[in-house]
């Protein structure tokens, strides 16, 4: 009897975490959503990391097509030299932010070029939003049944938004106001404002890799994820870390409560 | 300490006795930690620890990070940026203070509902049950204005709404709305006071736990049975209880070491799955968010808020009644304050002289019902306010208050109690028999 009630109890708890896992992703599953392919990143599920090479390639596109609407004002220029980053070498980071950022310095009154020390430039020539954060400010998807636990294997989503948008024009335009829109599944509405960016063979990879824009829409995407959470394989190995001791810790504290409790309980033989 | 008889602290050595005699704070020490516990306790009351841990991690956390963030709205964005990209750690003291904030109210939720199924508000702790809910109520208030710090298009825009709550009351309201804001709209001077108090509460609940410790710890624990703790002698009360250390101590931590394994994969994994994207977005006075969504932990309230529109019988009612002074806006706000209004008053509202749910056959499935009502609510208040949602709500609402204020009420008149055990010795040896009974068996 009591053991049924307890059970109840149980139930309605599990039922309650359940619905909480429901809500907080169904919140945001109304409005006219549009369709997010489910690329496969390597980086996503708990044993996940980031591609060092698609990182770079990313950061190519970055540089070579985004950054002329785009900021990244967020994101320090020495991390791409950070661990689970583009792993960028020292020598690389300078080379890599004198050749094509320069930043306003108050002491020198004028121009110089980046270094390490600066952050990527902000952008706000036409509008455009900055990147920093765009992977984590968009969501891609909230299966299964709106409940959003699928990012736990799938990662968080944003990149695949980023990636399914950049591939996902129709070719269709159309003029409204004076604004030009360009027909995109991807996007919420279907229409946007921002011209198709890429297209095939546009930049050149050191690393012959495919430049399709498929696959450049997938770089860029990763890159982006890696601006938006540049501590996530860091993050992700003290999550392992503090998992594996917390369940050796919860196995003793188990053991050592049934002992303690034997001699009341009953469940054992005292020892002798 | 508590009123049950047991052991004091003695002190030995003679250092022992010239700290005692000047300050007993060993044998306040003592006598908290070894307070006669009633030893049938199940897994229900678990959540106090957790909640002390969460309160613990959530002050050390909060601590270090206003080390580092600064309370401006030009800069809190970019300072939460900085945390989570310069700051040695840094992200993880974010990521653990954002989700510590969602296992807060895991827990809490937990522990109000275990107090309202085995009615652990009834006398003599309907002071406890009182702090309990003043404690909530300040969780509440930290919680909102810590998720307004980081200054994304959430953080502003339920500022904006919530704030825009206290504009609802007659008369006094706007003048309240521009004190709390601190000018005419969500500004710097709403970040500044809500970051001040946002390290101010903490310490008051902080201050209210001790109370509520006190406070129970003054009438004993209750149990699942209901049944009290004997206390004619130190003998019999020792056949009821445990000391709480090691017993509770352990078995509270083994409970606390599986929840930590939960939430660190959480942490770890999907530090974001309870937050909102658009937080990521720098606040925009400018731009509304398509959907204002508050916190899971708010849902429940949001729905009820929200159920009360001006289609509504009662509001219609009340607003004919009033002249128009409870317009749907001002009732939504009285109907959100009121539905945890009754809760507190549980302990004058429950009629039963019965305590524990568990020998209460027809109370056990209606609040079951409100446990259910409790979790739809929250699914409702995630949705968009439109039809079937808003018919939805408004039923699961009026059950909300029907249970406290008709169905708790009428139970303790019409219901027929099941037999209660007479000890808790005997609920204990019921499901576990003693060593000497089954050590000849096995």
């Amino acid at each position: 009897m009591n053991r049924g009630l307890t059970g109840m109890f149980k139930k309605l708890t599990i039922a309650a975490v359940t619905v909480l896992g429901l809500t907080s992703g169904s919140a945001f599953a109304a409005g006219d959503e549009g369709h997010v392919e489910d690329f496969a990143f390597s980086y996503e599920g708990p044993f996940g990391s980031y591609d060092q090479n698609q990182l770079q390639r990313g950061l190519k596109v970055y540089t070579e097509v985004c950054a002329a609407c785009h900021g990244l004002k967020f994101v320090p220029l020495r991390t791409l030299g950070d661990e689970g980053g583009p792993g960028f070498t020292e020598e690389q980071v300078r080379a890599y932010a004198a050749e094509n950022f320069e930043v306003f310095d108050a002491e020198l009154d004028d121009f110089r070029p980046a270094g390490p020390v600066d952050k990527f430039p902000a952008n706000d020539a036409v509008g455009a939003p900055d990147l920093s954060l765009m992977a984590k400010a968009r969501a891609g998807f909230h299966g299964p049944y709106g409940s959003g636990l699928n990012q736990l294997f799938r990662g968080i989503g944003g990149a695949e938004y980023i990636a399914s948008l950049l591939s996902g024009y129709t070719g269709e335009e159309k003029v409204e106001a004076g604004t030009t829109f360009y027909e995109n599944h991807a996007f919420p509405g279907g229409w946007i404002s921002m011209a198709p960016p890429l297209s095939d063979e546009m930049v050149e990879f050191d690393d012959g890799h495919s430049n399709t824009v498929h696959h450049m829409s997938q770089d860029v995407a990763a890159f982006l994820m890696w601006t938006a959470e540049p501590k996530m394989m860091a993050r992700q190995h003290a999550g392992f870390v503090a998992v594996l001791f917390l369940t050796v810790l919860s196995v003793l504290l188990y053991l050592t409560n049934k002992r303690i409790w034997a001699p009341l309980k009953g469940k054992h033989k005292p020892e002798a | 300490m508590s009123g049950i008889p047991h052991d004091h602290y003695e002190p030995r050595t003679g250092t022992e006795k010239w700290v005692h005699s000047r300050l007993p704070i060993v044998g306040l020490l003592y006598d908290t930690l070894m307070i006669p516990t009633p030893k049938n306790l199940n897994w229900m009351w678990i959540w106090g620890i957790v909640l002390t841990f969460c309160l613990v991690l959530q002050i050390v956390t909060g601590i270090v990070l206003a080390m580092h963030y600064t309370p401006h709205v030009d800069m809190a964005f970019a300072s939460v940026e900085h945390i989570m990209r310069d700051v040695n750690g840094g992200h993880m003291l974010r990521y653990l203070h954002a989700n510590g904030a969602s296992l807060f109210f895991v827990a809490v939720y937990a522990h109000i509902f275990r107090g309202l199924y085995y009615g652990s508000y009834k006398a003599p702790r309907e002071i406890t049950w009182i702090i309990g809910m003043l404690i909530y109520l300040c969780m509440m208030g930290t919680a909102f204005m810590g998720y307004v710090l980081p200054w994304g298009q959430m953080s502003f825009w339920g500022a904006t709404v919530i704030t825009g709550l206290f504009g609802a009351i007659p008369f006094i309201g706007e003048p309240i709305q521009t004190w709390l804001l601190g000018g005419p709209a969500v500004d710097n001077a709403t970040l500044n006071r809500f970051f001040s108090l946002h390290y101010l509460l903490p310490f008051v609940i902080a201050a209210l736990v001790a109370v509520h410790i006190w406070a129970f710890h003054s009438t004993g624990n209750n149990n699942p049975t209901g049944v009290e703790v004997r206390r004619a002698s130190k003998a019999e009360a020792e056949k009821d209880t445990v000391p709480f250390w090691p017993y509770f101590v352990i078995k509270d931590l083994f409970a606390l070491a599986v929840i930590m394994v939960i939430f660190f994969a959480i942490v770890g994994f999907m530090p974001n799955y309870l937050g909102h994207p658009d937080n990521y977005i720098e606040a925009n006075p400018l731009a509304t968010p398509a959907h204002i969504v508050p916190e899971w932990y708010f849902l429940p309230f949001y729905a009820i808020l929200r159920a009360f529109t001006s289609e509504v019988w009662v509001v219609q009612i009340a607003s004919f009644i009033t002249g128009g002074l409870i317009d749907a806006k001002f009732f939504g706000v009285l109907a959100m304050f009121g539905a945890i209004a009754v809760m507190a008053l549980a302990p004058w509202l429950d009629t039963s002289s019965v305590r524990s749910g568990r020998y209460r056959p027809m109370f056990k499935w209606w609040f079951a019902l409100l446990v259910i009502d409790f979790i739809v609510l929250m699914w409702l208040g995630a949705m968009p306010a439109e039809e079937p949602y808003a018919s939805f709500s408004l039923i699961a609402s009026a059950y909300w208050f029907g249970y406290f204020l008709v169905i708790l009420p009428l139970l303790g008149v019409i219901e027929k109690p099941q037999a209660q055990p007479a000890t808790i010795e005997e609920d204990f040896n019921a499901h576990y028999a003693k060593p000497s009974d089954t050590a000849p068996a096995e």
